[in-house]
């Protein structure tokens, strides 16, 4: 069986996704397919997308994924990618489309003439690194209290946020391309935003599912800590 | 907020990094796998990689350079050089680049840019631009490693690209590369001006006040330097900090 699977439907290339994974899981098979089946069967699932979301949803029809990825999505650890992210909700403004529909909301473009506090232009799309804010239910200055007695220091799974945040600073910069953003509807599914200038969600999850904006594969060890703590999540 | 990036650039020829003045005179820099990876260690947010010679017999040794690269460094990956047609960037993204740079064939062949920017998107489709001054505010764009005269505007032309497709701009003053002398300013900020995607300034980094007048007055996305990192003057970390000091937002 296939540890991990990289979706792969003809949209770019996944080799860098496929590198860093194996960077951080030398012992798993991990596996780049186009095969149904293999999605079905694989432990863990990885969703990227490049591109233009139209496209990227055509080719995924095209290749017959669309209920592979449907159910990798309702039921084993999922890590979706940039484009993989955008087509889990509902509508793209992109070519004005349906997505998946997996996650409630939309996905927008940035406005046109975005400026920063200064009056300089913002580039789009907006491509580069950027701080991602972690969002953690406890306030910030609780992250510096002393471990608990017994306890693993704080227990990141509470204070820290998100498991897939683990080990990675708060405001840990991930390189982004992209110039659409998701709106999900229910905010409580938001684990990180970034400002561009306005803040916007760069990082979604729900139960098995989790699913950034940026590109971990490409953030240097922010990006591999990040794949690492997906490789070794196991959602209940 | 968006961090403005810090690019060395590694010109390869023959599987060696070399670097030249003014596009002549090349001079050995070392082995481009290990400077790449020296590079990233340092906190480089992007590589970019230019097949100066761009022959057939080259470009075997460069894809497995970008392979080697592309196992043990995960950042951006940029390649450029002689890509002439969609398949040459086909090859390019699976032997690990995330970006590929057209520059002498999206002159004469600007489908070449839509075609491209079409099938992987505009995300990995950067136009590079050679430019020298021409008049006063004005700049020709030379294609052919600077050889050959175009009379292209270089700011209409960079507008061109982002209409095709181009999903970034890697401009390079000829007048200023190697020299040491700074980017040109007016230049840069001419293009960056002038457009809606990101810019990157190349040509004529020798001090680090120079990448940091890339930024705060070309107005520059990110700066690309090569010479001022390969001999050892500075370390891209020094770069950054230094930026950083002069209110530059850098990834540290």
């Amino acid at each position: 069986m296939t540890d991990i699977a990289i979706v792969d439907y003809g949209m770019g290339n996944l080799r860098s996704v496929q590198q860093a994974l194996r960077a951080v899981a030398p012992e798993a098979s991990i596996e780049v397919s186009g095969d149904p089946a293999v999605v079905a069967r694989a432990g863990r699932v990885v969703f990227p997308g490049q591109g233009a979301m139209p496209d990227c949803m055509r080719e995924l029809d095209a290749r017959g994924l669309r209920a592979a990825v449907l159910q990798a999505a309702r039921g084993k650890p999922f890590l979706g990618i940039c484009i993989g992210l955008q087509m889990l909700f509902e509508h793209s403004a992109e070519g004005n489309i349906p997505g998946l529909g997996i996650l409630e909301g939309s996905v927008v473009r940035f406005a046109a003439d975005l400026r920063d506090g200064q009056g300089n232009k913002l580039k789009v799309p907006h491509m580069g690194w950027n701080q991602v804010r972690q969002i953690r239910p406890r306030p910030e200055g609780e992250d510096t209290l002393a471990p608990s007695p017994g306890g693993e220091g704080l227990g990141w799974g509470s204070a820290h946020g998100h498991p897939l945040w683990h080990g990675i600073a708060q405001d840990a910069r991930f390189y982004f391309v992209h110039s659409y953003y998701v709106q999900p509807q229910d905010t409580a599914l938001v684990q990180a935003t970034s400002d561009y200038p306005q803040p916007f969600a760069c990082a979604v999850a729900r139960d098995n599912l989790f699913a950034v904006q940026f590109h971990p594969e490409k953030s240097q060890s922010a990006g591999l800590a990040l794949l690492r703590n997906f490789v070794n999540w196991n959602p209940v | 907020m968006l961090a403005k990036r810090i690019i060395p650039c590694l010109d390869v020829t023959a599987g060696r990094v070399v670097k030249g003045v003014s596009f002549v005179q090349l001079r050995d820099a070392g082995d481009p796998v290990e400077i790449a990876r020296r590079y990233d260690e340092q906190g480089a947010d992007e590589l970019t990689f230019l097949d100066i010679t761009a022959s057939s017999d080259d470009r075997g040794i460069l894809f497995r350079i970008i392979e080697q690269v592309a196992e043990q460094v995960f950042i951006p990956l940029t390649v450029g050089g002689g890509v002439r047609q969609v398949e040459d960037v086909r090859n390019l993204l699976n032997a690990g680049a995330d970006k590929v740079s057209i520059n002498t064939s999206a002159v004469t062949n600007p489908q070449l840019v839509a075609d491209a920017a079409a099938r992987y998107g505009s995300q990995c489709i950067v136009v590079a631009i050679d430019a020298k001054q021409s008049a006063p505010g004005k700049w020709e764009v030379f294609t052919h490693g600077g050889r050959k005269a175009t009379g292209l505007d270089a700011v209409a032309w960079a507008k061109k690209m982002q209409s095709l497709g181009a999903g970034e701009i890697l401009l390079t003053s000829m007048d200023r590369d190697g020299q040491k002398t700074g980017f040109d300013l007016p230049l840069t900020r001419a293009v960056t001006d002038a457009l809606e995607i990101p810019v990157i300034a190349s040509g004529g980094a020798g001090t680090l006040q120079h990448l940091a007048d890339g930024v705060k007055f070309g107005g520059a996305d990110a700066v690309l330097a090569a010479s001022i990192f390969h001999y050892g003057e500075y370390t891209v970390q020094q770069a950054k900090q230094f930026m950083a000091q002069q209110g530059i937002e850098v990834r540290l």
